[in-house]
């Protein structure tokens, strides 16, 4: 990762998010190959484990607190905790400045066992930027949070990013990484099988809805055309129907709609649809669709909530997201 | 981190429940006594007490060293690293960064420092509750000379001390047991039945070979203190032991923490 860059993790259930970023953190040693964060080796010594640790602020899975001392104690003792004195004079220093950033500055003297789960997902966030750190690794930090919290906390992460903060995010709101993140890594099964930024991680070769009036027609002029595979079609309003059709080079959608039209088709709708991160997404994951369906049973649609929310996705719909 | 600990046990209610029953345990004596008439059957120092208030502080950890002090120890040293695991604040110490042989050394000395506060406390409730019902008379010794009030003193802190002393072997224990487990409660009964088994074998004659090995054996030998002169062989035996103890469980603590996996 590059200095200053917000970086989507993304992946489904059990493909080894929360294993990763343990690694990273060095809570959980590596079988093989070799940890290095903010220049420093991770799992040499128990020094070069500090010294690496020591510019990074995390929240790993749910945040955890000491629930019978209140927020901003919490804190206190997190800064008193370890480090040179300066480190934690420092750290003091800023208590009240990220009790403010992420909105808690009222409830600070409440104890945490009063605190709602977003407000301990804020101070799980206020401790992991307690250290003014150089990389922020944030295990779904938006968890939890109602539709305001979830903006606030996307556009606190964007301006520490634009701040040259170093932001690692996993994620698996996938609008919500392709809405904030620069780069997105695809994880599955354990391994990266993509990397990138989130415009270049879609589906190359664009998919088109066309309406035509007489169906049987259209198939015969789209068959024998270049470039051009019919991926699908539906009923759609008026008696007119529709068909999906991929285009890779050199048919585009003009070409097609001067092909259907000289054919005699009356086109009533030509819609190109770019495909959304989460086609992408599904397609790289591949065959743990299965997974999928079996494996999210504690926390119901983990990805196909997603359908909901995510705007591309609605317009497309329909079975062929997973193949 | 020591520091950190010790302020976090000082907000916790329960410390202040486990402070209020120690006090109360410490007096017990000197209310049990102090309605008695006539000559009863007791410890020797239930006795002694009637003739110097100070026995009384020697009385109450008497009554507190077998059973009381190794359940705090238990409790305080299994939940020890356990407890933070099981909260989840074990990942946030360990990325704060505090380094895996500084969250287990801090935590160990955090729960000695928690039982000498305990024991101290009994024997300051002790000294005061007998003062106060039977005066600040000159010690009788278990052998029959008389101490004075301040070496009197100097003797029942001695006996603190060994007492203390005597809990560092089961503590390193539990915070053994404590590294290797996310259930708090679960290290902490499995250090406290450590703790009366070894009793419980301590007390078995046919086994006497393996009796000087025990990790509890020799807990009373504080009563040498109260002889004239002082018998120091089974201290010295004893302190050697709790420290060998203390040392080999440590160790080991050090080495199975350093190399787990934190997946809580």
């Amino acid at each position: 990762m590059e200095r200053g860059t917000l970086f989507g993790f993304l992946g489904p259930n059990g493909a080894g998010k929360t294993t990763t970023i343990r690694m990273l953190l060095g809570l959980v040693f590596p079988t093989g190959g070799e940890v290095e964060v903010l220049d420093e080796p991770m799992f040499e010594s128990e020094a070069t484990t500090a010294r690496a640790l020591r510019g990074v602020g995390a929240m790993i899975e749910e945040p955890a607190a000491w629930k019978w001392l209140s927020g901003r104690r919490n804190l206190e003792y997190f800064a008193h905790a370890s480090g040179p004195a300066d480190d934690r004079r420092a750290r003091l220093g800023r208590i009240d400045d990220v009790l403010r950033l992420v909105g808690l500055e009222d409830a600070a003297g409440k104890k945490v066992k009063a605190y709602s789960q977003g407000m301990r997902q804020r101070l799980g966030i206020a401790l992991a930027m307690l250290g003014a750190p150089d990389l922020l690794v944030l295990d779904e930090p938006t968890n939890g949070l109602d539709p305001a919290g979830m903006k606030e906390v996307r556009v606190l992460l964007r301006r520490l990013a634009d701040d040259g903060t170093t932001v690692f995010v996993s994620s698996h709101l996938l609008w919500e990484v392709e809405a904030m993140c620069d780069r997105v890594g695809v994880l599955a099964r354990g391994r990266l099988v993509a990397e990138g930024p989130p415009s270049a991680l879609r589906v190359a070769g664009d998919t088109v809805r066309i309406e035509v009036d007489d169906v049987e027609r259209a198939h015969r002029v789209l068959a024998v055309m270049d470039g051009v595979s019919v991926d699908g079609g539906a009923d759609a309003v008026d008696g007119r129907k529709e068909i999906r059709v991929r285009l890779a080079a050199p048919a585009t959608s003009s070409s097609v709609n001067a092909g259907l039209v000289g054919a005699g088709v009356e086109v009533s709708a030509l819609v190109p649809e770019q495909a959304s991160l989460e086609d992408t997404f599904l397609d790289l994951v591949g065959e743990s669709g299965g997974d999928r369906a079996e494996g999210s049973g504690g926390q119901p649609g983990e990805v196909g909530a997603n359908d909901a929310n995510d705007a591309n996705g609605g317009d497309r719909g329909g079975p062929d997201v997973r193949r | 981190m020591f520091g950190v600990e010790i302020a976090k046990a000082w907000h916790r209610p329960r410390t202040w429940v486990f402070a209020a029953g120690m006090a109360v345990l410490a007096a017990l004596p000197v209310i049990v006594l102090a309605g008695m008439h006539g000559s009863g059957q007791g410890a020797a120092f239930f006795e002694e007490t009637k003739h110097s208030g100070l026995f009384a502080a020697v009385a109450a950890m008497w009554l507190v060293q077998p059973f009381f002090l190794p359940l705090g120890t238990s409790l305080l040293s299994g939940e020890s690293v356990a407890a933070e695991a099981s909260n989840g604040t074990l990942r946030y110490l360990l990325v704060r960064p505090v380094t895996r042989s500084r969250l287990v050394l801090d935590k160990y000395l955090s729960v000695m420092a928690q039982v000498a506060i305990a024991v101290a406390l009994v024997m300051v409730v002790g000294v005061l509750t007998g003062v106060i019902a039977f005066g600040f008379g000159p010690m009788p010794t278990l052998s029959g000379a008389t101490l004075a009030p301040a070496p009197g003193l100097l003797r029942i802190t001695a006996a603190g001390c060994y007492i203390v002393v005597g809990l560092a072997g089961l503590g390193a224990i539990g915070v053994f047991i404590s590294t290797l487990t996310d259930s708090g409660i679960g290290a902490g009964a499995a250090t406290l039945s450590i703790g009366i088994a070894s009793q419980v074998l301590d007390n078995l004659s046919t086994l006497r070979v393996i009796h000087p090995y025990l990790p509890t054996h020799g807990w009373l030998a504080f009563a040498d203190l109260f002889r004239a002169p002082v018998a120091w062989g089974e201290m010295t035996r004893g302190v050697i032991l709790y420290c060998a103890y203390a040392l080999v469980f440590l160790t080991a603590a050090l080495f199975a923490f350093g190399r787990r996996d934190v997946h809580s």
